[in-house]
């Protein structure tokens, strides 16, 4: 069929993404004040409860199982990514159920020129925003307590964005087919917590039982604490080819995720 | 329309077998309508009829299952953005953001059709005003009324001067005052020449509103044409309701036979359609019947929508 020519401007794709966008921006504007404290308090709780309190107990027992440094720095890269993912998981639950289901904002947003696309573009770029925010302000605080082992902390920032979104955008996916948060509640119970407590985050995970150990293969968060903390503590380069898979995996799985993520709302929203 | 190729008469919205199937359901089953420029067009018809699912396959956010449909010129499967881009779409159930306030909300959706933020709010507070909502304009949406909130919404489908507004129960669960209040705003837009594309299982709505309208039921169209027309087509003049007391309707047997045009049997009333009602109570009487209560009022759609269907609309 021969293309019809428009008898109307045609919107501009370039419009479309920055007003998704802008729309998770401004939502985060009227209601920040709720959240900005968390993302300072969280930290600050965190190192001093795990990183000073449990440090100076660990280190009692002499520094070989945490790479020679304190347990504050060899706790903090591993911390900020943990935290950020657990931040970016949320992030790609509650607002996603909420904007095809409770407020059903992308439904609104998908009856103007926006595309499916778009709209879970805008979702995305904002979950990278905020999740950003809350690295940046976490490395702030390990500075701030002296927790960083050298200047290769700033790494940990966009390591820690790269985990969030490896979990974010599949989470997403999934949250597409749900109507409720009931397997989610599951999958935070099961999944997310177990994680957050076997990745390395706390203790390296050749503690773990051997049965276990093949798990953190499989999850991304091992990775993303296994590669922030070699590059904060300056170790990256004893292991080059085990670093570049991390890497490679997290970068796959955000890939992925954000594929399946753009594919499912166009599903989801095309009803 | 300005700036339209097209002859201004060439219909905005022609549908050829528009199907909508959910997996081995049809929910809108081969159906075929036009709608003019500057026309209001409705859709009537019962719950699970097919409108809303009719109605989201127009604004191109419901592929079609079969069938053909063109807006505006342009085919939804691949000019879907270019075709919103001109609609203004009321939803049967709201969509606006309950994280912000009324006029963010008027605001931000003004940038998803690429307006500049100066413009979408200078648009937002013109439209505050058609809606009477200027003084809630700082306030959160969910205090908002029920009406309220529906006049926001069919404000937000106006912030981008749409050539056609698609209206899905624009006033269902609305008290009466608020009904009213709404269909003069729209009657409004209707005289600036915006279309109108609505649907609704309220006769007088449709009686109000629509210059044309289709009888939908069961996921087809059983009839078409304006509201008088299709009172005259599918109904008479008048019509008289007959009550009688409790048990006495089943046992008048064929004493009623004769009278008027036609007659339907209603549970709990008997409707006998004729040009004159009066007549009609009156030969009622010279039977030796006696009614309860004798209503004579003039033929809508409703009386229209039962001949068609054997059913009432509204249960
Ligand atoms: N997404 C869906 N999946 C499966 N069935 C659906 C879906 N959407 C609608 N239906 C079914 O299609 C039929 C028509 O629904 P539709 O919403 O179009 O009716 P309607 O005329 O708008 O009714 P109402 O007056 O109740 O709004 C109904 O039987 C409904 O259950
Ligand atoms: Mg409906």
């Amino acid at each position: 069929m021969a293309s019809v020519p428009a008898p109307f401007p045609r919107p501009r794709p370039i419009d479309a993404y920055r007003a998704a966008y802008e729309h998770q921006v401004l939502l985060y504007l009227r209601n920040w004040r709720g959240s900005v404290f968390g993302n300072f308090a969280q930290p600050v709780l965190f190192l001093l409860a795990m990183g000073v309190g449990l440090g100076s107990y660990v280190d009692r027992g002499g520094t070989n199982a945490t790479d020679g440094v304190p347990y504050l720095q060899f706790l903090a890269p591993a911390l900020l990514v943990s935290t950020v993912m657990q931040g970016a998981a949320a992030e790609g639950t509650f607002p996603v159920l909420s904007g095809f289901h409770w407020v059903k904002r992308y439904h609104a947003m998908y009856a103007t020129p926006l595309t499916a696309r778009a709209i879970a573009f805008g979702q995305l770029a904002w979950t990278i925003t905020h999740t950003l925010l809350v690295a940046v302000i976490f490395a702030l605080m390990i500075c701030l307590f002296g927790a960083a082992a050298t200047p290769g902390i700033v790494w940990s920032v966009p390591i820690g964005v790269l985990t969030g979104i490896a979990f974010s955008a599949p989470i997403s996916a999934f949250m597409t087919t749900q109507r409720d948060t009931n397997a989610w509640n599951n999958i935070w119970r099961f999944g997310i917590t177990p994680l957050f407590l076997f990745s390395g985050t706390f203790f390296p995970i050749d503690r773990l039982p051997e049965l276990i150990r093949p798990l953190a293969w499989v999850l991304p968060l091992w990775h993303g604490v296994d590669l922030a903390r070699a590059l904060a503590l300056g170790t990256a380069g004893q292991a080059p080819l085990l670093h570049a898979a991390h890497l490679v995996i997290l970068l796959a799985m955000a890939g992925v995720g954000v594929w399946a993520m753009f594919v499912r709302f166009r599903r989801r929203l095309d009803g | 329309m300005p700036g339209t190729t097209a002859p201004p008469t060439a219909p905005l919205i022609t549908a050829r077998g528009l199907t909508k199937r959910f997996g081995s359901f049809t929910a809108v089953d081969a159906i075929d309508f036009e709608v003019a420029p500057g026309e209001s067009f409705g859709f009537l018809g019962p719950n699970g009829a097919g409108k809303t699912s009719t109605m989201r396959m127009i604004g191109c956010v419901s592929p079609l299952s079969a069938g053909e449909i063109r807006i505006l010129g342009l085919d939804p499967a691949r000019d879907g953005p270019a075709i919103r881009s001109r609609l203004g779409v009321v939803p049967q159930e709201d969509t606006l953001d309950t994280d912000l306030s009324v006029r963010d909300n008027l605001v931000i959706y003004g940038r998803y059709f690429g307006l500049s933020r100066a413009e979408s709010a200078r648009r937002a507070d013109d439209l505050l005003e058609f809606a009477q909502l200027s003084e809630r304009a700082k306030d959160k949406v969910d205090p908002l009324s029920g009406g309220m909130k529906r006049r926001l919404t069919i404000a937000r489908a106006l912030i981008n001067e749409p050539s056609i507004m698609l209206l899905d129960e624009p006033t269902t669960g609305l008290d009466p005052q608020a009904r009213h209040l709404l269909w003069e705003r729209l009657y409004r837009l209707k005289q600036r020449g915006v279309t109108l594309v609505l649907t609704t299982h309220y006769m007088d709505e449709a009686e109000q509103l629509c210059d044309r309208l289709v009888v939908m039921d069961k996921a087809r169209i059983v009839a078409e044409g304006s509201p008088l027309e299709l009172i005259e087509r599918y109904s008479s003049r008048e019509v008289t309701e007959l009550r009688f007391p409790v048990g006495v309707q089943e046992t008048l047997g064929d004493r009623l036979d004769g009278i008027g045009d036609r007659i339907d049997r209603l549970p709990d009333r008997v409707l006998v359609y004729s040009d004159d009602g009066e007549a009609v109570s009156a030969a009622v009487r010279a039977r030796g019947l006696l009614p309860q209560t004798v209503l004579v009022r003039r033929s809508s759609l409703e009386d229209v929508f039962l001949r068609l269907t054997g059913r009432a609309l509204v249960d």
